[in-house]
């Protein structure tokens, strides 16, 4: 495990990144913008089209880009400690099979951006108390239990996006596939994802040396003074909070929950770092950012006028980055 | 555990009319049964009878179904759950029969883990923890794996690095459940020795076991789990005879005797 400088000192390389990364989202785009513009939006100066143009809707947009890929890498790290098991992402346990089906009714019943955000987030609230509600049964809280009702959930919601979908008019369909691909266009404010990223970081990070053994087992944690039962509750709440808030702000953007802790978890391995979650918690959430405004500047900027879901970029990118380390990492077992 | 101040000379382990079952299965009734510092209990059993469930229940682990049962006279299995759990684990640790790595992660990280109870919520692993965890791979013949992968580990390897973890816990009633499980002879004797090592130095051992002679030859003192919920339990000399072990285990066993050391074999 790194020490704790290291640890610090690679967290503040990745912030460095993340602004940089939001610094390149504010200067690219199909209107050319100087550093000088992009410095008088930030500084607060009254400027031209270009200033209005960063400050009204480049920044906000980044802004809700970083939030939503730290809430989704953040809830990842969390449920593959959770169910221990490193192909586990946010959506296994169907919040985002909830929130869809909460959005896309919204959507269906030609409901206001606002309206259809709240319905996207009471969707995930029900998928994620349904879920705990069902697993729990007799209190016995196997992790088979949860990851087969969370898969039951989702496949059931599943099937609720695609009625709602094949009796919806054509011209609603368009909108309904963005939002089901993940799109940040339809962010209104960045603030509500920010503040929830931040305090899932404050509410996670005092437990991550519990997270470390709870990955190794209930048995051993409890032994070595863990209290499992609530730090599992907690942790299934918190990752279903995060997961929700991100899917209402920007619909359900795939591979980054699923794919950044992995990266990351890659790349502390090589280092001899293990998997330690004090580094891997704030890591994920930082690096998830920053490869969401990434990809969302690409998405709107690779074929501009006409802009891409970014969910479809970060699968397009990630799939090939993943493989890539994967096929490098040697193969230890054998 | 601040609660309840525990009494000075409070037994490490101690049970009273201590009743566990498991699916239907008796384990033990009516159990009472002391274990204090300095001494090394086996517990003998044929499969089934319920050695693990009663170690785990001893750990607080589980819940038992009556009886009392306390640690350092602090009552389970209140004490070993939520704010308590932390400080119980520095007076009891358990070694579990199966080990899991779901993640990869190297030795020396994995005997740190056993570091836990004793590092305050927002602390690092020391320069002083590193060394004790050193240590303990040292004792248990591991001493040039740290930076090794756990995964790559053979079973052997793997469970004593389980025990290195539990010596780097440093507990002061350890409750191993088969501790010898895949070590080649001459591990089983020096795991066995550096445990019996630690009761002389005021610890406390009880240990699942499932070779009677080992357990004559290393534990001082024998609890016997006869399968129906009878139990057994006094100094080994007593308790481990061939009439009781052919009981134990519903087949004929034979004693032999080789250097003042007891064997059984199947007769």
């Amino acid at each position: 495990m790194p020490t704790r400088r290291r640890a610090l000192l690679v967290l503040a390389v990745l912030v460095g990144l993340a602004l940089l990364s939001l610094l390149v989202a504010l200067a690219a785009g199909s209107l050319p913008v100087s550093a000088g513009d992009v410095l008088c939006a930030l500084s607060g100066e009254k400027g031209g089209l270009a200033v209005d143009v960063i400050r009204g809707l480049r920044l906000p947009r980044a802004l809700a880009a970083f939030a939503c890929g730290g809430l989704l890498a953040l809830a990842g790290a969390l449920m593959q400690v959770l169910l221990r098991n490193p192909l586990a992402d946010p959506y296994v346990l169907g919040i985002s099979g909830g929130a869809a089906v909460g959005a896309l009714s919204a959507m269906l019943a030609g409901l206001t951006l606002a309206l259809m955000n709240l319905a996207a987030f009471a969707g995930a609230l029900a998928a994620m108390l349904l879920v705990f509600g069902l697993a729990h049964g007799d209190s016995s809280w196997t992790r088979s239990r949860l990851l087969l009702t969370g898969v039951i959930v989702a496949a059931g919601c599943g099937a609720v996006v695609a009625l709602i979908l094949s009796i919806s008019p054509d011209d609603g369909l368009r909108g309904m596939l963005f939002w089901l691909m993940g799109d940040l266009g339809q962010a209104i404010s960045p603030w509500p994802a920010l503040v929830v990223l931040a305090l899932g970081l404050l509410v996670t990070l005092p437990f991550a040396r519990e997270l470390n053994l709870l990955a190794r087992g209930d048995t051993l944690a409890q032994a070595l003074g863990v209290s499992v039962g609530s730090v599992k509750h907690g942790i299934y709440l918190v990752a279903s909070m995060l997961t929700a808030v991100a899917v209402t702000t920007a619909g359900s953007i795939g591979f980054i929950g699923l794919v950044v802790p992995h990266l990351v978890r890659l790349a502390m391995i090589r280092l001899g770092w293990g998997n330690d979650q004090r580094l891997l918690l704030p890591a994920s959430a930082l690096a998830g950012g920053s490869l969401l405004v990434l990809a969302d500047t690409l998405a709107r900027t690779v074929i501009a006028p006409q802009q891409l879901p970014v969910g479809v970029l970060t699968a397009l990118l990630g799939v090939p980055v993943f493989l890539f380390l994967l096929g490098r990492q040697p193969n230890d077992r054998q | 555990m601040t609660a309840s101040k525990p009494a000075m000379n409070a037994p490490l382990l101690e049970a009273a009319q201590l009743a566990v079952n498991i699916g239907g299965h008796r384990v033990c009734h009516d159990l009472n049964w002391r274990v204090e510092a300095g001494e090394s209990w086996a517990i003998l059993g044929r499969n089934g009878a319920g050695k693990s469930t009663l170690l785990a229940t001893l750990a607080g682990l589980r819940a038992q179904d009556r009886g009392r049962l306390s640690i350092a006279g602090h009552a389970l299995p209140l004490a070993s759950q939520g704010a308590g759990a932390r400080a119980m684990a520095r007076v009891r640790g358990y070694l579990s029969q199966h080990q899991i790595d779901p993640f990869a992660s190297t030795v020396m990280e994995t005997v740190l883990v056993g570091r836990h109870p004793h590092l305050g919520r927002w602390d690092w692993e020391s320069a002083e923890d590193r060394r004790i965890a050193g240590a303990a791979l040292n004792e248990v013949d591991l001493g040039g794996f740290a930076e090794r992968e756990v995964q790559t580990l053979s079973g052997g390897e793997r469970q004593r690095l389980a025990v290195a973890q539990l010596l780097g816990q440093e507990p002061q009633l350890f409750l191993l459940d088969e501790p010898l499980t895949h070590l080649d002879l001459s591990h089983q004797v020096a795991v066995m020795e550096l445990f019996t090592r630690r009761a002389t130095e005021g610890a406390a051992i009880v240990a699942v076991l499932h070779d009677p002679g080992f357990a004559a030859r290393y534990c001082r003192q024998t609890l016997l789990l006869f399968g129906n919920g009878e139990w057994l339990a006094g100094p080994a000399d007593e308790v481990i005879t061939a009439t009781n072990m052919t009981r134990l285990y519903g087949h004929p066993l034979r004693e032999l005797c080789a250097d003042g050391n007891r064997w059984f074999v199947p007769g």
